[in-house]
């Protein structure tokens, strides 16, 4: 049976999943918004969207890269606003925020679903 | 002659709650904080209490909150900070008052120590000297941060110090950085591992007071991020458990 994970090693590794993250956000979000822009700007309907998005498989990646990334990068950021706020229970903490981010992951992925495939 | 109002932080445990007391100090040409600081405690009251030992900005014990701002006393002209007349000096932020001007810099020194800011040898004095190449990447990192004199102006600077009382601040991780470069250092993955989580550099939130304060001009913001990374591929090798 392998040790268990350090508190360092975990807040390190967090660091990075926050860091990496965010920079897929970043990417995310540019695209996202040019999307919305160029989609409204062109005069497309909702029908006319969703006949470009469902059953495109790089829409369906693009949005899922998203929301995984939205679903890692908020409940790290909370975490650490939270525990240096409220301070203890870190556990507890780190359980609700585990919840949070399937939450987020689950609420995400079924617009993705909806958008995609219909 | 002109003169300065000067305010002045006094009190501490053994002589109760403390206040500000004002003081006239006669205004010189070339004058600094501590030259002030000092003229009240050999001419005005000499019960003032304060910590000096170089007065050339080399030994870093005259630290002091000058009109709500950390900084070195000895290097800080009266000029520079009190343009109209008017100075208030009190103790640095952050380290408990011993009395009057005096902190207790236990915690602060004992931070290091946890930090693991002593230089571990891997080698003895009968091998050859160490070739460091000056133009390296680590050695290059290392003279950005090497010359810090230890004054505590960038730990009163720093808010995450006063949030989390635990966190190792901006100087002893600057000094944690410089030896994590040193490739004769042989404590690279305990340095990493003590300098790592919610005490250590993670706790950072980059508001760069640190390195906006810091009277030698250094950057510990830029050794903390440094640390960061440091240890998030050290996390994901393995070599912090």
């Amino acid at each position: 049976m392998t040790a268990p994970m350090s508190a360092q090693r975990r807040e390190a590794l967090f660091w990075l999943a926050q860091r990496a993250s965010a920079a897929a956000l970043a990417l995310c979000v540019v695209v996202h918004l040019a999307t919305m822009i160029v989609a409204v700007r062109g005069g497309l309907s909702a029908a006319e969207i969703l006949a470009r998005t469902r059953g495109s498989v790089g829409w369906m990646a693009f949005y899922g890269v998203f929301v995984l990334a939205v679903a890692i990068h908020a409940p790290i950021g909370l975490r650490t606003v939270l525990a240096e706020s409220s301070g203890g229970h870190r556990r507890r903490l780190d359980l609700a925020l585990a919840a949070f981010a399937l939450l987020l992951l689950a609420a995400g992925m079924r617009a993705v679903v909806a958008v995609t495939v219909g | 002659m002109s003169t300065l109002s000067v305010r002045v932080w006094r009190g501490g445990p053994d002589i109760g709650a403390g206040g500000f007391e004002t003081y006239e100090v006669p205004r010189l040409p070339a004058q600094t904080v501590l030259d002030v600081v000092t003229h009240i405690q050999r001419r005005i009251d000499s019960t003032l209490a304060y910590r000096f030992a170089c007065r050339v900005g080399m030994c870093g014990s005259c630290a002091m909150t000058v009109n709500g701002k950390a900084r070195w006393t000895c290097r800080t002209h009266v000029q520079a900070v009190a343009g109209d007349g008017a100075l208030e000096i009190a103790p640095l932020a952050h380290f408990p008052v011993i009395r009057d001007l005096v902190t207790d810099t236990r915690d602060f020194s004992d931070k290091w120590a946890r930090a693991k800011g002593e230089f571990v040898p891997t080698s003895t004095r009968s091998d050859p000297f160490a070739a460091v190449e000056p133009a390296s990447a680590a050695r290059r990192a290392i003279d950005a941060a090497i010359e810090c004199i230890g004054c505590g102006v960038c730990y009163a600077s720093c808010d995450v110090v006063g949030w989390n009382p635990a966190y190792l601040g901006p100087a002893a991780l600057n000094r944690a950085w410089t030896l994590v470069n040193d490739v004769r250092d042989g404590a690279r993955a305990t340095r990493l591992a003590a300098i790592a989580g919610d005490a250590g550099c993670h706790a950072c939130h980059t508001h760069q007071s640190c390195s906006e304060r810091c009277p030698k001009q250094l950057a510990p913001t830029a050794s903390i991020a440094g640390l960061k990374r440091t240890t998030a591929f050290a996390a994901l090798t393995g070599e912090i458990k």
